[in-house]
């Protein structure tokens, strides 16, 4: 019987292929198991456990960090999706802990307060995969240069406000399209203006997308958002604050789900947007002071 | 030929591609009246066999595929798709089609950490590449079940009459094989029969090489 190939190399194939299986669906940000069992209930193909979701980080204000461990692991006792967990930019002890506990994935998150100012996880170091966020072509090929075996919008985590995550999918996009216009001795150049290696921008150019799966996060409230970031490109959504926030989560949460799948039937999203009671209050970018998609670029 | 790929959630866009290398034609389901289209086999893919399922009934989709794979439509499945397809589920109380006669468990390899990838050997094709993500394996089969793949003790690809069912994702590691034998030996008896062809006629496939 052949042995199991343990290489590195293979390690971080596995890590972007449990991405793949993810795509299509909606990750959803939980506090608690019961929550982790509504969230699975309603279609939910991973949960980002945390103590405190990104509306309630906005308002207590101070240092926020990785959650217990202990919470974590309830969360993972409670349901058989995978389970994601947040570390500070930087704070690669933190991302060690989650993967001690078997963390599916861990989200080196803005989200939090960033611990080092300038330098990111070397996420290669580590066995478990690894999400990050961007909000440009840029920061998500230095994030999969580190290791990062998949991506996601910045957004504006917290407020309800989708257009921060629509800013940041459109401007990726619109980078990728125009390094694929590119003649194949430009590519040299723009990974120098980048700030990346070659070969990920090459191969930007040549598959005409990221070389590892592309989420929406930040800001999505409602089936129509999560459509919409869908249309715009997105591989699958975050839903953050979103959800339990929400007058009623384990029905907005169904809603959103389906609307992920059947992005683009208007009159079955119509009907999945009926009487979903409150959405998340939400604040405008231009109301709340930190803006935390300017962590760690 | 044309194969429809359940396309609720996860990497159904891998099998489209290696169909398409193959020289097949596929269809994506999303809803119900997307099985109103013509095609000759079903793809299962891999995701997260609770959204799958919860989607599958919730979008009416379900009954309508269950009665046509209970009368013959071949199926390829992987993962989730596995799962989906099984009599019994050792560690959840979930059922779905069950109109295969295995027992699998769930996460069987545990978290992330037990994702693995390995050269597997499969029976009657030799040695293939095999990339297990969160996967699934089968504790028991029922005697008419043909095991095709094991790691170790462990039940990895089975066939049951029309269905292929594996553990892994053959899609991932791009590798077509599994697909000219499920096209050759599965897909294509179920596709004469229904379109009443004979034998020697389909035996001129452009997979066959």
């Amino acid at each position: 019987m052949a042995a199991r190939d343990d290489s590195p190399e293979t390690r971080y194939e596995l890590n972007k292929d449990l991405a793949k299986m993810l795509k299509g669906g909606v990750i959803m940000d939980v506090t608690t198991p019961e929550q982790a069992k509504i969230a699975e209930d309603a279609g939910a193909c991973a949960v980002m456990a945390l103590e405190r979701i990104p509306a309630d980080i906005r308002a207590a204000g101070g240092v926020s960090r990785m959650s217990d461990p202990a919470m974590i692991k309830g969360i993972q006792e409670a349901v058989s999706i995978p389970v994601m967990a947040k570390c500070r930019i930087g704070h690669f002890v933190e991302a060690q802990i989650l993967e001690a506990i078997e963390i599916d994935y861990i989200d080196e998150s803005e989200v939090l307060s960033p611990a080092d100012d300038v330098y990111h996880i070397d996420k290669h170091k580590f066995k478990v995969p690894f999400v990050c966020g961007a909000k440009n072509l840029g920061e998500a090929l230095r994030r999969i240069a580190e290791g990062a075996s998949m991506i996601r919008t910045k957004g504006e985590p917290g407020t309800g406000d989708v257009v921060q995550a629509v800013s940041h999918m459109r401007q990726m996009n619109s980078e990728i399209r125009r390094v694929v216009s590119m003649r194949e001795d430009e590519l040299f150049e723009e990974a120098k203006e980048l700030q990346v290696p070659y070969d990920l921008v090459k191969y930007v150019h040549d598959h005409e997308k990221l070389p590892v799966v592309n989420f929406a996060a930040g800001g999505v409230a409602t089936p129509a958002d999560a459509a919409l970031m869908m249309q715009l490109g997105a591989e699958g959504v975050f839903v953050g604050s979103g959800i339990f926030k929400s007058g009623n989560p384990a029905k907005r949460a169904a809603a959103i789900v389906k609307a992920v799948t059947n992005y683009t039937d208007a009159a079955l999203i119509a009907r999945l947007s009926e009487n979903l009671g409150e959405a998340m209050v939400g604040i405008n970018k231009d109301e709340i002071e930190l803006l935390m998609a300017e962590r760690g670029k | 030929m044309t194969g429809a790929v359940l396309a609720l959630q996860g990497a159904f866009a891998e099998h489209e591609a290696l169909l398409h290398t193959l020289g097949i034609k596929t269809i994506e389901l999303r809803e119900k009246k997307d099985l109103e289209e013509p095609f000759d086999f079903l793809v299962l893919p891999g995701g997260e066999s609770t959204v799958q399922g919860k989607l599958l009934k919730e979008l009416d989709m379900f009954d309508e595929l269950k009665k046509r794979i209970d009368s013959g439509l071949p199926v390829f499945a992987t993962c989730a798709g596995l799962i989906l397809l099984a009599e019994n589920i050792e560690n959840d109380d979930k059922r779905y089609f069950q109109v295969l006669p295995v027992t699998v468990r769930r996460n069987a390899y545990g978290r992330q950490l037990g994702s693995h990838h390995m050269l597997l050997d499969f029976k009657g094709i030799g040695q293939i590449p095999a990339t297990f993500i969160r996967a699934p394996y089968i504790t028991s089969v029922s005697p008419e079940v043909e095991v095709l793949a094991k790691e170790d003790e462990e039940i990895v690809a089975v066939q049951y009459h029309h269905i292929l069912a594996l553990s892994f994702h053959p899609e991932l590691d791009m590798d077509g094989r599994l697909y000219r034998y499920f096209l050759e030996h599965m897909a294509k008896n179920a596709s004469d029969m229904a379109s009443g062809t004979t034998s020697d006629k389909a035996n001129v496939l452009p997979f066959s090489a």
